[in-house]
């Protein structure tokens, strides 16, 4: 028997683990001295009562829906990718190289030629710990923090030795040439009279991120690929009794994940800097694991946390604009939400547990 | 190179290997246990705030310095909350950490401060000042040896000889004592603990804490000796190169002892030369900088010398299934 019905574990203890963190964090809001309810509303009307400010927030959902895929599917084959920091930083170096270093006509064509750029990029960078893991038993979770760090130096390394436009002091490439730059909501969305999204960052690969859950649904739930690693998530004893090969799911889940990671370079690196700088991914890698822990590593799930991270991404910057609070109050509201809704799992889920048992009882059958 | 220009990248190297070698020794102590912790940076960070904050207000670095033990602690009796008691993901638990303590700092330096997420500069006696050992002045006149005992191993702060004296006293700890074989075997082997009637539990809480402690002394260092307070992340990945050190180490005290050494010292070197010029070949100082890590995977992936983790790492123990 289930201790608890589906739409329970799927939503309620999400919600549940959600609730904790709000009222932590309103808490600390009060600690500080400041209203958590006005603190609330700014938030709210900074990031979702404006269309400029939807375009923000959906921009910071789009760089969270990739990394949040990254986690998920690697989640999926039991691996944990730290990892997605420093495969988004490479995707960011695929996307420049393809901007930069072909001709492109027009932004469609670029738009495919940076998403193959980025995954590629991302996806190589995501190999040598797929490698070590699967053939030489190191684990993923150092091996990708480590690569974290390469990445960071070599893409100062390039940015400041190599990449750097001519005549400038900023560790940068120089502006992408003009058929690259991708549609803005923007240009995409106002008319004559009336201008929606105006100078938000939002841009067309919002749809590529969709696009990107909906792929991730069909090769984990529709695909024989996506059985294999989901088989071999739950048990990897039984999948190689089934003739499944660790060695080759390890390596292609950790591929598909470092490439979506990757792909988050499009939105940041095409999309809005219309250059490759420094410090593009900005920790969105890191989020990545929270919005997969919140999602329940479905793609629905990333979906919707990734809004909700991204409504909190720029309502914090509407805090630290009007109030004393800073920016990095979002990082503790990401860091209590992987507390209770990874760490903590079980503490949340037993008394719930407790009570969908509780009530069975009581149902006369 | 001199030997005065010796003398100083050793000098810096010895500094910037303390905290790296607190913060190693602490992840020795809970993975020996079967704590994975990749939580030391965040517990560094803590401390370092709140030492810094506590020695800026009250003007003893010594109660600074037990304000970040505490705090360190706190984020501890989190970890151990969520991988011992409810036997959670013990890396997720350490993501959370980082964050939290990368958030709450800046949070509550504002907050205290309104500095921009730092907290004020510290004089006096609210910073740990270097030590002179006895006759340094003296004898340093003496050729080869008067610089070494003068520069070297005298006019550091008491953290890092509390930090190098932590090495011999972790290895007694642990090799010599009933405590240290039961902390080891439930590291291994948890269930032959249980039969022999001790508390699993215990043990690793125990683990977690003596952690807790050298993150903050680690982190107090950074506050209060090496710097003149807090400024935002100043950690740096620090917690990561001591989680690679001891990978490095092979989980071993006086291993760890050379590893944070090593890796101190080619922080010293980055610090001092920037890009080394080796006659027409130039190592960019990004190299130098990304040289722990990549020495990590090396040894990770097995091709010099195995590395392998105590038997029950990252494992919540269930006493009866």
């Amino acid at each position: 028997m289930e201790k608890m019905p589906r739409w329970a574990d799927a939503v309620l203890v999400p919600l549940f683990s959600l609730v904790l963190a709000a009222i932590l964090s309103a808490v600390v809001i009060l600690a500080i001295g400041e209203s958590p309810v006005k603190a609330f509303k700014l938030m709210v009307d900074g990031a979702l009562m404006r269309s400029a400010g939807w375009g923000y927030t959906l921009y910071y959902a789009t760089n969270f829906m990739f990394t949040g895929l990254a986690v998920a599917v690697a989640f999926h084959a039991r691996m944990f990718n730290i990892g997605g920091e420093g495969q988004a930083m490479l995707g960011g170096l695929g996307v420049a190289l393809v901007c930069l270093y072909i001709p492109w006509p027009h932004w469609t064509l670029a738009l495919i030629g940076a998403t193959v750029g980025g995954a590629l990029f991302g996806a190589a960078w995501a190999l040598i710990p797929a490698y070590l893991q699967a053939k030489r038993g190191s684990h993923i979770v150092i091996t990708t923090i480590m690569f974290n760090y390469i990445a960071f130096s070599v893409l100062n390394y390039l940015l400041v030795n190599v990449l750097i436009a001519k005549g400038s002091m900023d560790p940068a490439t120089p502006k992408f040439p003009e058929p690259t730059h991708l549609p803005t909501f923007q240009d995409m969305f106002s008319t004559e009279t009336t201008t929606l999204f105006k100078s938000a960052p939002a841009n067309v690969s919002f749809f590529l991120a969709i696009l990107a859950c909906i792929f991730v649904w069909l090769l984990i739930w529709r695909t024989r690929l996506g059985f294999e690693i989901r088989s071999f998530g739950h048990s990897e004893t039984a999948a190689n009794y089934a003739g499944i090969s660790g060695v080759k799911i390890t390596i292609i889940a950790m591929l598909i994940s470092g490439a979506l990671a990757g792909l988050m370079a499009v939105n940041t690196t095409q999309g809005e800097a219309e250059r490759l700088v420094l410090n593009s991914t900005e920790g969105a890698g890191f989020i990545g694991i929270a919005v997969a822990l919140m999602g329940r590593n479905h793609p629905v799930g990333v979906f919707i946390a990734a809004l909700l991270f991204g409504f909190l991404y720029q309502g914090g910057a509407e805090l630290a604009f009007w109030t004393s609070i800073p920016r990095e109050l979002i990082v503790v509201i990401q860091a209590l939400v992987i507390l209770f809704t990874g760490a903590l799992d079980n503490m949340v889920r037993m008394p719930l547990e407790r009570l969908f048992l509780a009530l069975h009882k009581k149902e006369p059958n | 190179m001199d030997l005065n220009t010796l003398l100083l990248v050793l000098d810096s190297t010895v500094r910037l290997a303390t905290p790296l070698l607190l913060a190693c020794l602490a992840g020795l102590y809970s993975e020996r246990a079967g704590i994975f912790d990749i939580g030391l940076e965040g517990k560094m960070l803590m401390a370092a705030f709140f030492s810094a904050a506590v020695a800026f207000v009250t003007g003893s670095a010594w109660l600074g310095l037990l304000a970040g033990i505490a705090s360190s602690m706190v984020l501890s009796a989190i970890h151990g909350l969520a991988s011992i008691t409810f036997r959670g993901n013990q890396l997720i638990s350490g993501v959370a950490i980082n964050f939290l303590a990368a958030g709450m700092t800046v949070v509550v330096a504002q907050s205290w401060f309104k500095q921009g997420g730092r907290t004020p500069s510290l004089q006096g006696d609210a910073r740990f000042n270097p030590i002179d050992l006895p006759l340094a002045e003296t004898l340093s006149g003496i050729p080869l040896l008067g610089p070494i005992y003068h520069e070297l191993l005298s006019g550091h702060t008491v953290l890092v000889y509390i930090a190098f004296a932590a090495v011999p006293f972790t290895w007694w700890l642990l090799f010599r004592t009933r405590f240290g074989l039961r902390l080891r075997a439930v590291g291994e082997n948890p269930e032959s603990v249980d039969t022999a009637g001790v508390s699993v539990i215990g043990l690793r809480f125990a683990a977690v804490a003596i952690a807790g402690i050298l993150c903050g002394i680690a982190g107090a260092y950074l506050g209060t000796a090496l710097q003149a307070g807090f400024v935002k992340d100043m950690t740096a990945g620090r917690g990561f190169i001591a989680l690679a050190a001891l990978i490095f180490a092979k989980w071993r005290p006086w291993y760890a002892l050379s590893a944070t050494l090593l890796f101190g010292l080619l922080q010293a070197i980055a610090v001092r030369f920037q890009n080394i010029d080796l006659g027409g070949f130039v190592i960019p100082v990004q190299f130098m900088e990304a040289l722990p890590y990549i020495l990590t995977v090396v040894i990770l992936a097995g091709f010099v010398g195995k590395a392998i983790p105590p038997r029950a790492g990252g494992e919540p123990y269930v006493k009866e299934r």
